[in-house]
């Protein structure tokens, strides 16, 4: 039971990062029907912004750590937005209306591009950061068997539910968000009717790449080490739990995101953890074999 | 007045305009260098992270990108209202040019110096300076080259993206390195030196076999979909060879695997040696001037047969599979045979590959089979244009061979420094390569293609008309 408790806890920490990594996968392919292979890097170079804003706040600034993770949230989610937009100016606005496989072609072209261009700046080897936010509350269970809930897990579920909800309110209630489902829904119809097309994909690409910086932040702040190559991993799952909730669908993302993250965690502690990789690509294909449209996705009609 | 004379798509030059573009361009710049180029972590004696600072950079990539986007938007953008007049004919660049030019090589003459490239190395810098242009730029562009043309039949004919090619370069390695290794020892010694020949059907075969098995369940998907699967079947097998080691061995790999024999004679210095039973010197050349005929070989197997098949029925519902499913299966083609037979086609020639690489090396361990080879496999297929022959040749030689010639040019250190080490550049000029690709040319340098099929007159049709219904 302690064992399970734990896991659980650990489980939700890992889904609540895959989640917000998720929701950007989400939003590109609902908007543009395209898998933004590069999603995973920028995930990563968020991160990477994360540790180095991180250092400066803490090192030169003498912020203490709060105050210092709050600022660098805001810069990192602005900074990797302002990523995410200058690749989908550079990548992948030219290519709307080449062939099917241009953009995913372009897009596993910036995945590689973004993680090396990463490695010459920063170097190969990992970043480690020494621990912040020590400390935990204790649930139950006693010794061994000791069950707790430590304040940066805490922190991690806090902050994707707030920005979940704020996310989940921009999307249903302002103008932004009835453009975005608009052009979701038909691009052409949509500029039609006077909608800025491009610059609703370009919100969207900046939106998701805020998610991920703070999925960049915090996997930073829980394992306090990054390195050039953590985009593909991550990557891929949030890519697994985009499909497995549902591609297009926000609450699916999230959902999507919790469950690989249970999955893997539960995983780990009952069967191998040598496997846990292999499990998660598994979902993978399973989902996409036999259930392309996810748990809360709209089934997929194909016009001819 | 003065004005009416001026040609009308002439457009006026904004200076100021051009400026502030450019002013906007390099505060983006400003924007994305800041942390990341900025400052470098480092890591200092006491294992902690410190911060070196190098504004220098961010000024340089600032002005630079200010000077590049002002002379795009003054000199090259300016005139895009004159090449749209002359639509159709193609403006010559520097690339088209090179394709140009190695066009007559593409037939006999290609293929005769590709047969006599050993010798003429041979001959031109001696048998110790050979072995490095054989090896490093002959047999690993040929596998490359191989490769591309195998991972062809299933992209750039049946227009299937496979992310996981590696794969079957995988099982077609490991195929050929445990039963040359654990099992022809076990139960016929005798064949040892017979080994690389037994195995390499073999390998094909069961890469073929692993073709149809992961072919089967994403029949169904398409596009995106197919391709993420195939790259979670891809990283599924590297796993699996990392964690199963009573079967792999694991991270450390398998080493000693036999090296191909000369038709049952083995390059060593024995008596029964291929030097001494033809009576030369023993020198390791040989064996590399052997390997290179026999991927050379495998090679021209697979471009023989991928030209023969686009002439059979089965090639030609590949490429209208790519070209349209719907109006396949309108046509009551078969598409799930169509798609299986390309995959396990171009699985089993990523096989023979594999048993080669095995061959070569001599050991071969998980690494070798990352997402990464994958992705280079499918960068030298897209580079070259999706579909042709030739393309492959020409992409493999530019990426692969342009690498190699990276690591030789020690003159860069002189300019960047002692540290500078071109070959950490290799992936970086992949990844930009396949991105400014697609933008510039997304039907890859070679994107004329000729018809399999023709009444009376063979006319070869530009790339970009063949996805909009015109092939």
């Amino acid at each position: 039971m302690e064992v399970f408790v734990q896991q659980l806890v650990n489980g939700l920490t890992l889904g609540s990062i895959y989640g917000l990594i998720a929701i950007g996968y989400t939003m590109v392919f609902g908007i543009i029907g395209m898998v933004n292979f590069a999603h995973g890097d920028v995930f990563m170079v968020g991160s990477f912004i994360a540790l180095i804003l991180f250092m400066v706040a803490t090192m030169f600034l003498g912020l203490p750590t709060v105050a210092a993770l709050i600022v660098v949230l805001v810069l990192a989610m602005a900074l990797t937005g302002l990523w995410n937009w200058t690749i989908e100016r550079v990548a992948y606005r030219p290519l709307r209306g080449s062939f099917r496989l241009a953009p995913l072609i372009s897009a596993i072209g910036m995945s590689i591009l973004l993680s090396n261009l990463i490695q010459i700046l920063q170097g190969p080897r990992n970043k480690p950061l020494p621990p912040m936010l020590p400390g935990s509350i204790h649930i139950m269970g006693e010794d061994a068997l000791a069950t707790a809930i430590s304040y940066k897990q805490i922190v991690i579920m806090v902050v994707t539910v707030v920005l979940l909800a704020v996310f989940w309110w921009v999307v249903q209630k302002t103008p932004l968000g009835r453009a975005q489902r608009a052009v979701e829904q038909d691009a052409k119809m949509a500029a039609l009717l006077g909608i800025n097309v491009d610059k609703t994909i370009s919100i969207t690409f900046v939106m998701g790449a805020a998610l991920a910086a703070v999925a960049g932040v915090m996997y930073l702040m829980y394992y306090g080490v990054v390195n050039f190559s953590d985009g593909f991993v991550p990557g891929v799952k949030a890519f697994t739990a985009a499909v497995l909730g549902g591609i297009g669908s926000l609450p699916g993302a999230v959902l999507g995101g919790l469950l690989i993250g249970l999955i893997e965690t539960m995983w780990s502690a009952y069967f191998t953890i040598d496997y846990k990789d292999v499990a998660a690509f598994s979902i993978l294909a399973i989902t996409l074999i036999f259930l392309p449209s996810g748990i809360l996705g709209r089934p997929d009609v194909e016009k001819v | 007045m003065a004005n009416d004379n001026q040609p009308a798509n002439t457009p006026t030059i904004d200076l100021g305009a051009a400026v502030r573009d450019a002013v906007i361009a390099s505060l983006v710049m400003l924007g994305l260098a800041i942390p990341i180029l900025a400052l470098k972590t480092e890591q200092n004696m006491d294992n902690r992270l410190v911060l070196e600072p190098r504004w220098h950079y961010v000024w340089i990539a600032c002005a630079l990108v200010f000077a590049v986007r002002l002379a795009l938007t003054l000199f090259i953008w300016n005139r895009k209202a004159k090449i749209t007049v002359a639509k159709g004919e193609q403006t010559p660049t520097i690339m088209s040019g090179l394709v140009r030019v190695l066009k007559p090589f593409s037939g006999r003459a290609g293929l005769l110096f590709l047969v006599a490239y050993p010798l003429l190395a041979l001959w031109l810098v001696g048998p110790q300076g050979s072995i490095k242009w054989i090896d490093n730029f002959g047999i690993q562009i040929l596998i490359y080259i191989m490769l591309g043309w195998g991972l062809n039949i299933v992209v750039g004919l049946a227009g299937l993206l496979d992310l996981g090619y590696v794969a079957f370069y995988a099982v077609g390695a490991y195929s050929y390195a445990i039963i040359a290794t654990q099992v022809i020892p076990a139960t016929f010694p005798e064949l040892g030196v017979w080994s690389f020949w037994i195995c390499l059907p073999i390998a094909g075969l069961l890469a073929a076999l692993w073709g149809v098995l992961l072919g089967f369940p994403v029949l169904r998907l398409r596009g995106d979909y197919l391709a993420i699967v195939t790259l979670a079947f891809g990283e599924i097998i590297r796993l699996v060879l990392i964690n199963w080691v009573a079967f792999s061995n694991g991270y450390a790999g398998i080493s000693g695997i036999p090296r191909p024999s000369f038709f049952g004679i083995p390059f060593n210095a024995s008596e029964e040696g291929f030097a001494a039973v033809f009576g030369l010197e023993f020198s390791p050349i040989y064996r590399t001037i052997f390997l290179f005929y026999v991927i050379l070989a495998l090679a021209l197997l697979t471009a023989f047969v991928t030209v023969k098949l686009r002439r059979l029925p089965v090639g030609r519902a590949w490429e209208a599979l790519r070209e349209d499913e719907i109006a396949c299966r309108s046509l009551g083609i078969n598409t799930t045979n169509t798609k299986l037979t390309a995959f396990s086609i171009g699985a089993m020639f990523g096989g023979f590959a594999g048993a080669f690489f095995a061959a070569r090396q001599g050991f071969i361990s998980p690494e070798s089979f990352v997402f990464i080879e994958s992705a280079q496999i499918l960068a030298i297929v897209v580079l070259g244009g999706m579909g042709s022959l030739f393309g492959v040749v020409i992409s493999s030689i530019a990426l692969v061979g342009g690498i190699e010639i990276l690591r030789e040019l020690d003159f860069l250190k002189q300019i960047f420094g002692p540290h500078f080490d071109p070959a950490q550049f290799r992936m970086l000029i992949f990844g930009t390569a396949m991105v400014v690709m697609m933008l510039w040319k997304p039907r890859g340098l070679v994107s004329t293609r000729e018809p399999s099929v023709f009444l009376k007159e063979r006319k070869s049709i530009s790339g970009s008309l063949v996805k909009e219904g015109h092939g």
